[in-house]
């Protein structure tokens, strides 16, 4: 395998881990904090479906994009309402929440666009166009590193930066201040942090309330910034993957970006079967690399390669002591 | 009360009559919707035809779930429609358990094969379809590299893959045709995402015409194309021509319109059995308009025409995939 083919490889891993990326940075915000987050999915879906319909409108991508956080905000708020106020079951309601989405962003887009479930194609300023970093150009020429500046690290949209900057961003919040502290803590054990007399419920409503802004720029980068337009159930169960790849992390931020390259990288590497008929001395089916990050999760998930333990009070609706 | 009874009954009788009178014909869509901008809607746009032409009225139904198929099919039939055209190989196994309790109401599916008495089976030559649009392929790409992108990995798109090469493959035998499943379930009809990388990757292995039979991941692929420098891409089922004008180079179109106004017109009691719908009978082509008219010069245009000819009168053979579950021109 040459090296601008390595490049092309890598250049795909990053644009396929960036949904993946943020999606899961959500999935441990959510998590960390004691809630169960089945809804990545429909977040992303409606953020991918409003951010389109909205920069369609518009014609502005930003707006878009505030639609797009809006509209899975609203999806975090009612899962927030019935897992944390409700203390329904959070699995349930993230299913339901699932379902919702699947089903109302095509009503909707067949109501506005009657174009069979989908937003029509975005043009121009509609669409987030690739970045070119600076000096990218004139650095091309050095070897080794040029390529990989100029053609690896440039040239994307600026939500992959901002997928990549999320990433020490959550490592900071969640082990350096003392919001995440507290946050942790509250997935944890809450009853020791009620007692120290913060509120369990605003901890667990931010820790949502910062799920659904992270899908939200994930659902807008898939249909503004990879895709041009809304199709329906465009997520492709990415929000599932990316649940596998918070698994495979093991709730941690610097592990997520890793887990989430991998996975990105598996998805790549399916795609260019020439490529994966070199490396494999063997004939190894695409399908079998499409699956490989379930596969890896169920391992690690069965304890063969250390252990990954959910937040103690994951799942568990908090009721404060009568 | 008497009286009111009979009121009844009469009411009930003239129901009756009026059920079986109608005899409306009714069309069911399948899961992709009425305005998918292709399959479908094309499905529609004959019936539409049909409707405005005779003046007549249509029953339709569109699927919303797996679960109702079987549902509305005998609700359909129930209500007296006939015949019954449903779109999509889908209803196969619905249609051959429904089919035998309704022997009055005549059938038409499209895209499967059902061995009832009742039923139509229309099936279409993609393969002859995808031959053409394979020689313009081979003939407008400057890199001899040609791309396929397919939906889900099914019989019916290694069909269009196969025919697509074997066209590919006639026009310059050295050329290199890559093909692409974007999956192996239904939601690889809807990942424009997926679809885009791999029109990517296929770009950067040196495609530069790639053609997309794979539903709503088509829009992904035709998007990547329109997107990159010097990329064409080819549509199906629909003329998608239209969608990035100067970058489509054609469109694979399966006229699903045809079949349906046809069933419509020959009306209850037709004549039932396999149909196919090839070059023979307008049933697939290649879209030829204001959009592309660029791309396709007239000797293009005339070579496919007169391919599309000797493959209409018998004198040249498309290697059919269903006829031995193998493509002697590509490696799946």
């Amino acid at each position: 395998m040459d090296f601008s083919t390595l490049i092309q490889i890598l250049d795909s891993t990053l644009r396929m881990a960036t949904p993946l990326l943020l999606a899961c940075l959500a999935g441990l915000f959510s998590e960390r904090s004691g809630i169960f987050d089945i809804g990545l999915e429909a977040k992303m879906l409606i953020s991918a479906f409003f951010s389109a319909a909205v920069a369609y409108e518009t014609g502005s991508v930003w707006l878009g994009l505030l639609a797009g956080i809006g509209s899975s905000l609203v999806f975090a708020a009612i899962h927030g309402v019935a897992s944390i106020t409700f203390r329904g079951n959070q699995l349930i309601s993230g299913v339901a929440l699932n379902f919702l989405a699947a089903g109302m962003t095509v009503l909707i887009a067949q109501n506005w666009f009657q174009q069979g479930g989908r937003t029509p194609s975005l043009m121009g300023g509609a669409r987030f166009e690739p970045l070119t970093l600076p000096f990218a150009d004139s650095l091309a020429a050095v070897p080794i590193f040029g390529p990989l500046y100029a053609e690896l690290l440039s040239g994307h949209s600026i939500l992959v930066y901002v997928a990549l900057l999320a990433v020490p961003a959550s490592w900071w919040v969640l082990f350096r201040t003392r919001f995440g502290l507290r946050l942790r803590a509250v997935g944890e054990n809450p009853a020791a942090v009620d007692t120290a007399g913060v509120s369990v419920v605003a901890l667990r409503y931010s820790a949502v309330a910062i799920a659904g802004l992270l899908c939200g720029i994930a659902g807008a980068y898939m249909s503004t910034g990879l895709g041009a337009g809304f199709v329906k159930d465009m997520t492709a169960g990415r929000g599932y993957i990316a649940l596998a790849a918070l698994i495979f992390a093991k709730w941690r931020p610097w592990y997520a970006l890793s887990a989430c390259l991998l996975f990105g990288l598996l998805q790549a590497l399916a795609l260019r079967t020439d490529v994966v008929a070199r490396i494999f001395p063997f004939e190894m089916p695409v399908q079998l690399l499409d699956s490989l990050p379930y596969i890896l999760t169920v391992v690690i998930l069965a304890g063969f390669v250390g252990k990954a333990i959910p937040p103690r009070a994951g799942g568990t609706p908090y009721v404060k002591e009568r | 009360m008497t009286f009111m009874r009979s009121i009844l009954g009469a009411a009930a009788t003239l129901a009756l009559v009026a059920g079986t009178a109608a005899a409306d014909p009714a069309i069911i869509f399948d899961l992709g919707g009425k305005f998918d901008k292709s399959f479908n809607e094309s499905a529609y746009t004959g019936a539409k035809r049909w409707a405005e032409a005779n003046g007549g009225e249509f029953r339709e139904i569109e699927m919303q779930s797996e679960a109702q198929r079987e549902q509305a099919l005998r609700r359909l039939a129930e209500a007296g429609s006939n015949p019954i055209v449903m779109t999509g190989f889908a209803f196969g196994n619905v249609l051959g358990e429904v089919a035998p309790d309704y022997p009055d109401t005549s059938f038409a599916i499209i895209d499967a094969v059902v061995e009832q008495p009742n039923v139509r089976s229309v099936v279409f030559s993609e393969h002859e379809g995808s031959y053409l649009v394979g020689m313009l392929a081979a003939k407008a790409s400057a890199s001899g590299t040609v791309g396929f992108i397919g939906g889900m990995d099914i019989p019916l798109i290694r069909k269009f893959a196969c025919g697509y090469a074997e066209g590919v493959l006639a026009v310059n035998p050295d050329a290199t045709v890559l093909s692409n499943m974007t999956g192996t379930t239904p939601a690889a009809w809807n990942d424009p995402v997926k679809g885009s990388e791999l029109t990517k990757a296929q770009i950067a292995q040196g495609a530069d015409v790639i053609y997309a039979a794979a539903g709503g991941t088509g829009v992904g692929v035709l998007q990547a194309a329109a997107d990159a420098d010097s990329v064409l891409s080819i549509g199906v089922d629909s003329n998608q021509n239209h969608l990035h004008p100067g970058k489509v180079l054609t469109s694979m179109v399966k006229r699903v319109d045809n079949a349906v106004e046809k069933a419509f017109n020959d009306g209850p009691g037709f004549e039932t059995g396999v149909m196919v719908m090839g070059l023979a009978n307008d049933g697939v082509g290649f879209a030829l308009d204001d959009n592309n008219a660029e791309l396709v010069s007239d000797e293009m245009a005339a070579e496919v025409n007169a391919a599309a000819e000797k493959i209409a009168s018998g004198e040249l053979s498309v290697h059919d995939y269903y006829s031995d579950n193998a493509c002697p021109h590509l490696q799946f």
